[in-house]
């Protein structure tokens, strides 16, 4: 442990409490992304981030080509969406999302000739305002998973002084992120360079967790042989252990700092940018084409191939699935995301979103379906839970419907990450029991 | 393929320990057998027979209450099981057999199954089904028969001093018990039937620790309250802490009746406090009681302040303001 002696690498400045060792299943690490030729159909949600659902720019019967505006919205937190085929607007109606909610989606069915929109050029960035509005008009929401649109938070108010480039991955199956790191490195690095110059951020932690010593190394090797960044870019190396890649976890990790409940990582001098969307972020300065594919893990015992594939947004659940051969054996369960923090789906037409980073189709073998049985107080939840909170206590208050004291307990707090469930040896539904206890303090403080 | 309705939708996380309630009580069970082993080469079959007599009554009277009272089925969970071990763990040999049924009532029906069942029960089963025989049948209950004596001669004819008794006296009379530290290491000493080989105890105990079960803060810092008060009591004299260590139930209860999930804090500094008090009680028990043994008793009035104990352990949740700087805003609002 202690030989690393390498400048530019670094250990958590603050480790992180609790967690849980989980079976990282990074089965699909040395696959190659490869490119899905396109689908017959797109259906593009006009809500794939955080914030504002973005109104419909076309109409049915428009022809449109890749990279075109087709949604968009005046409201401030929020981010285009662009066709991700060429073709023909075929229909705009509800799309159920993974999560259950219905929102508006424009189908377009593709000409087969993956036309690119003429108006695509390089955008001309000059100062922190133009790398914003060229974010913006980017459609960029982060990648990671928890697509919140990047241009607010590369517009934060107050000053950045640590910019953390999320590469931990904690998440077991997803590879997507190491592949970049490996496939794509200099789009990183040069995204990291931008970053910095534009917002005027003295320093940068790469956080990579130990289970990658590959990319560590190759983004070693870029750091080390540029000696222009003065030293100001580090390497943290992470314990692999989920939830390392958390937001929270990260900032604490890599600057010692505490994100209190409630405020911005710009709160306290901190942004945390995936690694996918810093290298996205380079890419487009260059080309000015927007996000309008994505790669993603496709894994799990029932798929025939698992692989690691770059899908253009909008493509549906199945069509992905028969690209990877279809099943293997009759599915238990759908995740969109991690096994950790993804959502079960209910059927193979959700078309897949920007934020989406991972497929699994799992077999009754890893599906892992166990009988609720009755808590025996052991504190594993307790000690499991990354931000101290007490999880079997807020089960017995959300039960009491006790407001008050739920918000005593911090479940506000709560990222949702499922340690506490993973540790649960009755196999308590807890991340559940978190959600309810948080829709209860949000209606008792709406009275 | 048609999957409609037939996916398995559940909240996330989608993957989950292969740790259940039953695998870890199976721990238990096994981190327990030595113990019972070391019952039986130092008090003959009849040790066997009681601890057979215990878990199948315990068994039996769980599967009952179940059925009863008309909730799901809870036996397989196998913590009847250690219930039923740890009350035979804490009766001596010589009991009449037909009292144990009567413990393992106790324990079961009333202590665990009229509070809900597993995880409900605010104290030790099996303490509280031991301290109702204690004070019901105080002399069957501390009638001490030597060890390994079973082979040579009828048990009613060899009775012996406990040798707690003696060890609370040993600094004052300067008379030291009969066994010495080694047979206490052994188990070479009256006593109940799990209570005595300490070397069995700490093998059990080391197994938990190891498969993660529990935690070593609470048996540590119960052991260590104890050697401390008893190093100022006996002033200084270290074989007298030596003897206290291993005299009693404290060992058995340290490992397996202090670490009780249910019964215990799950916060950390709850623990610490927990054990602290555990230790003190016994030692306070031991040297000022009439009782000799202040174990149980110890661990029964701190497993009921648990909940208070929580209550003010409770770890500040992340990024959350220290106290006195909320006080302050507070105070400008």
């Amino acid at each position: 442990m202690g030989k690393i002696h390498v400048p530019g690498v670094i250990k958590a400045v603050k480790k992180v409490r609790g967690g849980v060792k989980v079976n990282h299943h990074k089965n699909t690490a040395d696959l190659e992304v490869v490119r899905m030729p396109e689908p017959k159909q797109v259906i593009l949600p006009m809500q794939q981030h955080i914030g504002a659902p973005c109104t419909p720019t076309v109409k049915v019967g428009d022809t449109v080509a890749v990279g075109q505006v087709i949604g968009d919205s005046d409201k401030p937190v929020s981010a285009p969406i662009h066709a991700s085929v060429s073709g023909t607007v075929t229909a705009i109606g509800n799309v159920k999302l993974p999560g259950g909610a219905m929102v508006q989606g424009v189908t377009i069915e593709s000409d087969g000739e993956m036309r690119l929109y003429e108006g695509i050029e390089a955008p001309h960035v000059e100062t922190k305002e133009d790398f914003v509005k060229a974010i913006r008009a980017s459609g960029l929401v982060g990648l990671g998973g928890a697509g919140f649109p990047t241009h607010i938070k590369l517009n934060a108010p107050s000053k950045i002084d640590t910019l953390i480039i999320n590469a931990a991955e904690c998440e077991p199956y997803i590879t997507v992120d190491y592949r970049e790191c490996i496939e794509n490195s200099w789009d990183i690095y040069s995204g990291i360079r931008t970053i910095m110059e534009f917002l005027e951020i003295p320093n940068v932690v790469i956080a990579v967790e130990d289970n990658k010593p590959e990319a560590f190394k190759i983004l070693e090797q870029i750091v080390d042989g540029d000696s222009s960044a003065g030293g100001a870019i580090k390497i943290m190396q992470l314990e692999s252990r989920y939830p390392q890649g958390a937001e929270k976890m990260m900032i604490q990790s890599a600057t010692g700092r505490q994100l209190p409940p409630g405020k911005l990582p710009s709160d306290i001098g901190c942004m945390v940018m995936n690694v996918a969307s810093t290298a996205f972020i380079s890419r487009y300065l260059k080309t000015g084409k927007p996000l309008v594919s994505r790669s993603l893990t496709v894994d799990g015992l029932a798929i025939k191939e698992p692989k690691n594939v770059r899908v253009p947004i909008g493509t549906s659940i199945s069509d992905i699935i028969d690209f990877c051969g279809g099943f293997k054996e009759d599915p238990v369960k759908i995740i969109a995301g991690g096994p950790m923090m993804g959502v079960a789906i209910t059927d193979l037409d959700h078309p897949l979103s920007k934020s989406n980073n991972a497929l699994l189709a799992f077999s009754e073998k890893d599906a892992k379906v166990f009988k609720e049985t009755d808590c025996i107080r052991c504190g594993r939840c307790a000690s499991a839970c990354p931000i101290s909170l007490v999880p079997t206590r807020i089960v017995r208050n959300t039960k009491a419907k006790d407001a008050d004291a739920l918000v005593k307990d911090g479940v506000m707090v709560c990222m949702e990450c499922g340690s506490c469930a993973y540790s649960c040896p009755a196999k308590k539904p807890l991340v559940q029991h978190m959600r309810l206890a948080k829709a209860l303090v949000r209606e008792a403080g709406a009275k | 393929m048609d999957l409609k309705n037939k996916l398995v939708v559940s909240a996330s996380p989608h993957d989950r320990t292969h740790k259940t309630v039953r695998s870890i009580m199976l721990d238990v069970i096994i981190a327990l057998v030595p113990a019972l082993i070391a019952s039986v080469v130092f008090f003959g079959p009849r040790a066997l027979l009681i601890e057979c007599i215990a878990v199948g009554t315990c068994v039996i009277f769980e599967y009952a209450s179940r059925v009863f009272m008309k909730r799901e089925q809870t036996v397989g969970d196998l913590s009847a099981v250690i219930t039923g071990l740890l009350l035979a763990f804490n009766l001596p040999v010589s009991i009449p057999l037909w009292m144990v049924p009567i413990g393992s009532a106790v324990a079961i029906v009333v202590a665990k199954q009229f509070f809900g069942g597993i995880g409900q029960n605010f104290v030790n089963p099996a303490l509280i089904g031991r301290i109702v025989l204690l004070t019901s049948f105080p002399v069957a209950m501390s009638t001490w028969t030597a060890p390994l004596t079973w082979s040579k001669q009828a048990l009613d004819g060899m009775t012996s001093a406990s040798p707690l008794a003696d060890i609370h006296t040993m600094v004052s009379t300067g008379v030291t018990p009969d066994a010495s530290l080694t047979e206490m290491l052994l188990g070479w000493r009256a006593g109940c039937l799990g209570e005595t080989c300490a070397i069995a105890i700490i093998i059990g105990g080391l197994y938990l620790i190891i498969r993660k079960v529990i935690s070593p803060t609470i048996p540590l810092i119960y052991l260590g309250t104890v050697a401390l008060f008893m190093l100022v009591a006996g002033k200084g004299d270290l074989s007298f802490v030596a003897y206290e260590l291993l005299g009693g139930g404290l060992m058995l209860g340290a490992f397996f009746m202090a670490t009780d999930y249910t019964t215990s804090p799950i916060t950390f500094k709850g623990k610490i406090i927990f054990a602290i008090g555990c230790g003190l009680v016994t030692s306070v028990i031991r040297i000022f009681g009439n009782l000799p043994e202040g174990v149980s008793y110890s661990i029964i009035l701190m497993n009921i302040l648990v909940p208070l104990i929580e209550n003010i352990t409770l770890p500040k949740p992340f990024g959350t303001p220290k106290k006195e700087k909320k006080e302050k805003e507070a105070k400008k609002s």
